[in-house]
């Protein structure tokens, strides 16, 4: 346990495959964030996308139909959110909470009604996405080892930040998106749906987050098990409240918050007890928000 | 008047009518005859040998109901404390480790044990009542992220120093005899139950006609108001908070002491009692007399879902589908609760 823990590479290989469902979560977050939706239902939706990954991945027989029935249960849980929260007028926290419980109850019942089994499923139906070799990335001294071989849902999420921050920035729809949150009236005036922006705003965060739910269970592992999410929504929601939604900032906080989750699973080996690590990510998490919190309130007092 | 009645009917009868389909289809999906897991359902809230099965509904009311009340306390105050979980878990360890380890005849066990019980699950959610006040983290966020902690500790508490080895599972030992509440005659429900009548009945004066009830509502419907008729906010906060807290540590304390005699891992948190209990508030529209009603309703929906299960093999998890698809149907329709508006563009 040291320094050479931090250097050693297998460690650092293992940083992406944790940073990459808090990143496509929070990214997801960020669209609602940023059109004025406040979704706090991300953990819902990671779950429905872990569940889904499994399903598709084992009626199908390919990961990548795992991943693209993943997105579909996003999807839905998205458009859940929309007709509950924009349509018919649900506060956005009540309605939250509702479809983390839904989330919670429809995966069981149905890994139970659908597969016959309960607490966990695995089966070698049920095939997972694998490194990816990248020649170019390969040859980049110390940083290429790092990055290459990882799953195909962690160089998505990492291109995908970078594309948000250019489509916020610069894209007529990014723009209007963030109108719908910054300016809603003035958006409504100049003749756009607002309802209409938010609901695909919806949508994207669905599918964004059904490939977080993905990279849980058919990237990191090849299984569904009950509650897999295991508070990473909540994790993302912090990131995206810390971040105030700019995407390359939650790459950071993604980053930051993924290399102590794998730095927990790492040092379990130690012969600390289980618990002591699996509250790290969240002592890390809750001292980031209070450590940002009070410098924010200090610039502004 | 009869246009009226048809205006607001017609909507709870499209609800209806969608809660019914959904639930049909989820059967269709199980495979089960709805005949059987109709019967089951009741049967299983409501039934039983010598009403056993009503007895557990009850058993289970006690705990949602009393969880409910205390979201009800901060959520009327606009205190958006969804933290229950932690002050719980937090408050039902507390009450096994007294239990246990405190000598002295059985009931001044038991208060010393609800004393702490509470005192831990208030101080828990105080803690995240401070994050707010003096460092700007967002209760909603602060108090919920509070819940893991708590979970690990208490997990860790059962795994090791406190483990009853010889059980085979990470939970503590028993506490003795003489601290279990005891049964009601001829039942198996302990009188936990009453407890928690009692706290209704207070909660619910609290809410409705006392000063300090009167205020906290005040801060929850008008916080610009409240701050500037110079109430003390601050002290408002806090003070809604360590009681909403300690209601959720008493719940923790009875589920030792009644239903459970000891504290094992994951027992207070599987259940989700901490959210059905939000959800419970959150179905009346946060109006105290109604609070304890839907939580038992909730618990009738739970204990019908396990009655399914023994009937016709529906996954009991349809309970926690219908609980959840209820409230997502009434939400755009209670009146009196919006949470989320009240958030600035910051989330505070």
């Amino acid at each position: 346990m040291g320094i050479d823990l931090l250097l050693d590479p297998a460690f650092l290989q293992s940083v992406p495959r944790f940073l990459t469902p808090i990143l496509l979560a929070a990214l997801g977050g960020a669209i609602c964030e940023r059109a004025g939706v406040f979704n706090i239902a991300l953990e819902g939706f990671i779950l429905v996308g872990a569940f889904c990954a499994v399903l598709g991945s084992y009626l199908f027989g390919s990961p990548w139909w795992g991943a693209l029935t993943a997105i579909a249960g996003g999807v839905v849980m998205g458009l859940l959110f929309a007709e509950f929260s924009l349509r018919r007028k649900g506060d956005a926290i009540v309605v939250s909470i509702a479809l983390n419980l839904l989330a919670a109850g429809v995966t069981v019942y149905l890994l139970r009604a659908i597969f016959g089994v309960s607490g966990a499923f695995r089966d070698p139906g049920i095939k997972g996405f694998s490194g990816i070799d990248i020649p170019l990335l390969r040859d980049i001294p110390v940083l290429g080892p790092l990055l290459n071989g990882q799953s195909a849902l962690f160089y998505f999420a990492v291109i995908a930040a970078f594309a948000l921050q250019w489509f916020f920035a610069h894209h007529r729809l990014g723009l209007r998106l963030r109108a719908a949150g910054e300016n809603p009236t003035g958006l409504a005036s100049g003749g756009v749906s607002v309802q209409g922006v938010r609901l695909w705003a919806l949508v994207l965060c669905g599918a964004l987050c059904g490939l977080a739910g993905a990279q849980l269970s058919i990237a990191n592992v090849n299984l569904f098990v009950e509650n897999m999410s295991a508070g990473r929504g909540w994790i993302a929601v912090v990131a995206v409240l810390l971040t105030r939604g700019r995407p390359l900032y939650v790459l950071f906080i993604a980053l930051l918050f993924g290399f102590v989750d794998s730095l927990s699973f790492r040092i379990q080996g130690v012969g600390l007890p289980q618990q002591f690590t699996d509250v790290m990510p969240y002592l890390a998490t809750l001292i980031v928000l209070i450590g940002l919190s009070a410098w924010r309130k200090s610039k502004t007092a | 008047m009869e246009l009226d009645f048809r205006t607001r009917l017609l909507p709870w009868l499209a609800v209806l009518a969608w809660i019914f389909g959904i639930l049909l289809a989820l059967m269709l999906i199980a495979n089960a005859d709805f005949g059987e897991a109709v019967s089951g359902f009741f049967n299983g809230a409501f039934g039983g040998r010598n009403l056993a099965y009503l007895m557990t509904t009850l058993s289970r009311a006690t705990l949602i109901v009393g969880m409910a009340l205390a979201v009800m306390i901060s959520f009327r105050a606009g205190l958006f404390n969804i933290g229950g979980e932690g002050q719980l878990v937090v408050g039902g360890l507390v009450a096994a480790l007294v239990g246990i380890y405190l000598p002295g005849p059985g009931w001044l066990v038991i208060i010393a044990g609800i004393v702490a019980a509470m005192a831990a699950g208030g101080l828990w959610a105080v803690l995240a009542g401070m994050m707010q006040l003096y460092v700007g983290v967002p209760l909603l966020i602060g108090s919920l992220l509070l819940n893991y902690p708590a979970r690990y500790l208490a997990s860790y508490f059962v795994s090791y120093p406190f483990r009853d080895v010889a059980s085979g599972l990470p939970q503590t030992h028993l506490v003795p005899d003489a601290v279990w509440l005891p049964l009601f005659p001829g039942t198996r429900l302990d009188m936990g139950v009453l407890f928690i009548v009692v706290v209704a009945i207070l909660a619910i004066i609290y809410s409705s006609s006392t000063v300090p009830g009167y205020r906290a509502r005040m801060n929850g419907l008008a916080p610009e108001f409240t701050r500037a008729s110079g109430l003390p906010v601050k002290r408002i906060v806090l003070q809604t908070l360590l009681l909403s807290g300690a209601i959720a540590g008493l719940v923790g304390a009875l589920a030792v002491y009644g239903l459970h005699h000891r504290f094992t891992d994951g027992m207070l948190v599987q259940p989700l009692y901490a959210w059905v209990g939000i959800i419970a508030v959150l179905l009346v529209g946060m109006v105290p007399w109604a609070v304890p009603i839907s939580g038992f309703f909730f618990a009738a929906i739970q204990t019908g879902a396990a009655g399914m299960e023994r009937t016709a093999d529906v996954p009991k998890e349809i309970g926690l589908i219908m609980q959840a698809v209820i409230i997502l149907f009434v939400a755009g329709r209670i009146s009196g609760v919006n949470l989320a508006g009240r958030e600035d563009d910051n989330g505070h």
